[in-house]
């Protein structure tokens, strides 16, 4: 035995050092090296130099040296930092063989934070009206809870079409700007309620789906994903250029606020605060705002597990997984996607209608394909096709940007010009890579079966496909 | 003769005419013609690229020949009279009181396997890895499911009708996962297990979808001895018990001559042989096609084979 450990030793494999945890200190210098290096090269020009106009008018080049320095410093310090430090517990892992049997705290996770989530959720404006206030509370209610749920209920919806059927959809946003319009142009024409217009405007948008869905669903993979760009391209500049309709880049003012049942949210006589003898405050329309955009994002989710358990959604799970078996059991693919569009959009276009009626004004400013890729990379950050991991994707990348906003404590550090949302890409930039480092798959990548029939066990995230279009 | 013909044309259940496949210049079928018998193991075999896999394409749906008819009947002798109105009628299939003939090579390839009920496996394994075994063989029964669900409607709604379809699709996956010996496999992803288990399960997931004729594409391809003789059983179960024909691409003539009613060669596109086990065995131009002839034989051989 050590005669067969020396003879080893004298030779070690690379990989096997690795694996024990022990790191070739050269190797992660040169490699440090050659990162600053590559950091050097990009931010010369980049930081290195700025262009500026002086007291005259003219144009001057100012070096940023220390700056440079400190950021190629930074960049190289962190490589060295990730292959001594983080690289070998990754391997590592890597090599761990994958536990059977989860610990007794993940089950307890797994079970009860689907109804403590919900709970939390039902709960949240109580809870906020305790800890800030009365007066306070619109911001938390408003900026996060409602802003949030908007984008967790995005999520659930576009999460059927890319996550359950694997059809790439980067223009998802044109079916929410579809129940958008739809519900300010027939508000303001017709005079009808939000309740009459919320399933007339989800209607409209995935009618909007399944048109713009036949000719594309033919096409797979990247061509899919650079045809619904475009659609979602197309139905902004047609909102921006149909002007007699949509009123172009001046949007739609002053579309109905929502009423509690027939009851305004106003200080008149007859507003909700006087009929029930409370005192004029805006957030009373801001908690029930709340509770509907909870409950349409809740109808999502439950309409969503109840399609996976039916044969349609086991259809778009199967098409993900193999197309041409779908097509020599008997399933009609053409529609089965059509299926999975037009859903998806219905959702779109129920949130676009809140959307609409939350702000009181809409614009194509609000439609654009930025807006299409937030909603992607939660569904993606998420984990594709798993509800818990969306919503908790969408809690962090939305509420993350709402808090940045709030970060004023940093001005005192870096000066009053600062402004944290500034950086906010690039802290999206660099959860997105750490999260693909740790988790490619997303949060919660492994699949619950729809069926059972003994005992549930949820699929390794190495075995289910992510779809070709 | 023509006695002989109309009464094996009661028992035909899938009548392949003069079907040709073109790929550009290559033509990959020409003029092929033969019969699938009810109730009957057809085996189509002949050396790698012959074309068996084209046939097998072209009459599931997934190639449009270039000519040819594909003719498939439901229920009894009698429909074939319909076959000549058909034709002419432009029509995908008729049904008549006795049952229905379908016209394959009019119809795309999800209407073959839904409504002339022609299932099929794939030489490389095309199961849905990711999901489990039982999941599997759910999505074979989508269609009924489907028409059970109210086309999802009532399902989403939660009416008992769903729940009813449900479980005896359930129980249906379960005698077919006890008749492969999975049962205690059910709830694992596809993707999991064995090679040889893979085969099984690909082949009951096919039978779920209650074929008249079920397709498979080299079935032993990758299986031990001890495997292909469970496959064998499972063949002439499906064709004894179910009354299911089977058309069978296979190289491994073990399989072949044990289980097959009905044997045809195809070489270079062209059919070669055509009959029982016996005879095409002995048949000359089969051997050399498969094993070749000595060069003083070759411009006798190519006369024979008709190059």
């Amino acid at each position: 035995m050590t005669a067969l450990a020396n003879s080893a030793g004298e030779n070690p494999r690379p990989h096997q050092a690795l694996a024990h945890g022990r790191v070739d200190a050269m190797a992660a210098l040169r490699d440090a090296g050659i990162t600053a290096a590559i950091a050097f090269g990009l931010f010369l020009p980049l930081i290195g130099f700025q262009t500026t106009v002086n007291g005259e008018n003219a144009l001057i080049l100012i070096t940023r040296w220390p700056l440079l320095l400190a950021v190629v410093a930074a960049v190289g310090i962190g490589r060295l930092g990730y292959s001594v430090l983080l690289e070998p517990r990754l391997r590592q892992r890597a090599m761990r063989p994958i536990a059977t049997t989860p610990s007794a705290l993940r089950t307890f996770v797994g079970q009860w934070f689907v109804p403590f989530g919900i709970a939390f959720v039902a709960a949240y404006p109580a809870l906020v009206l305790a800890t800030v206030g009365f007066s306070r509370s619109v911001k938390w209610i408003d900026n996060f809870g409602i802003q949030i749920l908007i984008y967790v209920m995005l999520g659930w919806g576009l999460n059927i079409v890319v996550g359950l059927a694997g059809l790439l959809d980067l223009g998802y946003v044109a079916f929410y700007a579809v129940g958008a319009y739809s519900y300010a142009l027939l508000a303001k024409t017709l005079d009808l309620s939000f309740w009459v217009l919320l399933p007339i405007s989800g209607i409209l948008a995935s009618f909007w789906g399944i048109l713009l869905g036949f000719p594309v669903l033919r096409l797979r993979g990247d061509y899919l994903a650079i045809v619904t760009l475009a659609f979602g391209e197309i139905i902004r500049l047609v909102i921006i250029n149909f002007t007699a309709l949509t009123n172009g880049y001046a949007g739609i003012g002053g579309i109905p606020r929502p009423s509690f049942f027939g009851i305004p949210f106003n200080a008149d006589d007859n507003g909700f605060a006087a009929v029930f003898g409370l005192p004029f405050s805006p957030v009373y329309r801001v908690i029930f705002l709340y509770y509907v955009i909870l409950a349409l994002a809740l109808l999502t989710a439950f309409v969503t597990v109840r399609l996976r358990r039916l044969p349609v959604g086991r259809a778009w799970e199967a098409l993900r997984e193999d197309e041409i078996a779908c097509r020599s059991l008997g399933i009609n693919t053409t529609n089965t996607k059509l299926t999975a569009f037009a859903m998806g959009a219905m959702f779109a276009g129920f949130a676009g209608s809140f959307f609409a009626t939350r702000q009181g004004f809409i614009s194509p400013e609000s439609f654009t394909f930025l807006e299409s890729a937030t909603i992607l990379s939660i569904v993606v950050l998420g984990g594709m096709g798993s509800q818990v991991g969306v919503a908790i994707a969408a809690i962090v990348m939305i509420g993350g940007t709402e808090i940045m906003r709030d970060l004023d404590f940093l001005k005192k550090i870096f000066g009053q010009t600062f402004d944290p949302t500034q950086y906010r890409m690039l802290i999206f930039g660099f959860a997105m890579v750490l999260i693909m480092v740790w988790r490619p798959r997303g949060l919660i990548s492994t699949r619950a079966p729809s069926v059972v029939l003994k005992e549930r066990k949820s699929i390794s995230a190495d075995l289910v496909k992510e779809g070709h279009g | 003769m023509t006695e002989k013909n109309e009464s094996s044309a009661a028992e035909t259940l899938l009548r392949v005419e003069h079907l040709t496949m073109r790929f550009g210049g290559l033509l990959a079928i020409d003029d092929l013609s033969f019969d699938v018998g009810e109730g009957a193991i057809t085996a189509l075999i002949g050396p790698n690229g012959a074309g068996k896999t084209t046939v097998f394409n072209c009459i599931t749906g997934f190639y449009k020949p270039s000519s040819g008819r594909l003719a498939l009947r439901h229920g009894d002798g009698t429909v074939w009279n319909e076959l000549a109105m058909l034709t002419d009628s432009g029509a995908r299939s008729v049904t008549t009181g006795n049952g229905a003939l379908f016209l394959l090579e009019r119809m795309p390839d999800y209407l073959v396997a839904q409504r002339a009920r022609v299932a099929r496996t794939f030489q490389n394994i095309r199961l849905f890895p990711g999901m489990t075994v039982l999941e599997n063989l759910l999505v074979a029964q989508h269609n009924r499911l489907m028409l059970a669900s109210g086309y999802t409607l009532l399902g989403v709604l939660g009416f008992p009708s769903y729940a009813h379809a449900e479980r005896s699709a359930i129980d249906k996956a379960r005698d077919w996962l006890d008749r492969i010996g999975l049962a205690a496999r059910a709830d694992d992803p596809a993707g999991d297990l064995p090679y040889g288990a893979q085969r099984r399960l690909e082949i009951a997931r096919a039978m779920c979808t209650d074929p008249v004729l079920l397709c498979l594409d080299e079935p032993a391809a990758g299986l031990n001895p001890r495997e292909s003789a469970e496959l064998n059983a499972l063949l002439l179960a499906i064709r004894d018990e179910f009354r299911i024909a089977v058309l069978l691409i296979e190289h491994d003539m073990t399989v072949v001559m044990e289980i097959s009613d009905h044997i045809v060669v195809l070489d270079y596109g062209v059919k070669i042989a055509d009959g029982v086990p016996d005879a095409v065995r002995n048949d000359d131009k089969v051997i050399a096609a498969y094993l070749g002839v000595a060069e003083d034989q070759v411009g006798e051989a190519e006369a024979e084979v008709g190059l």
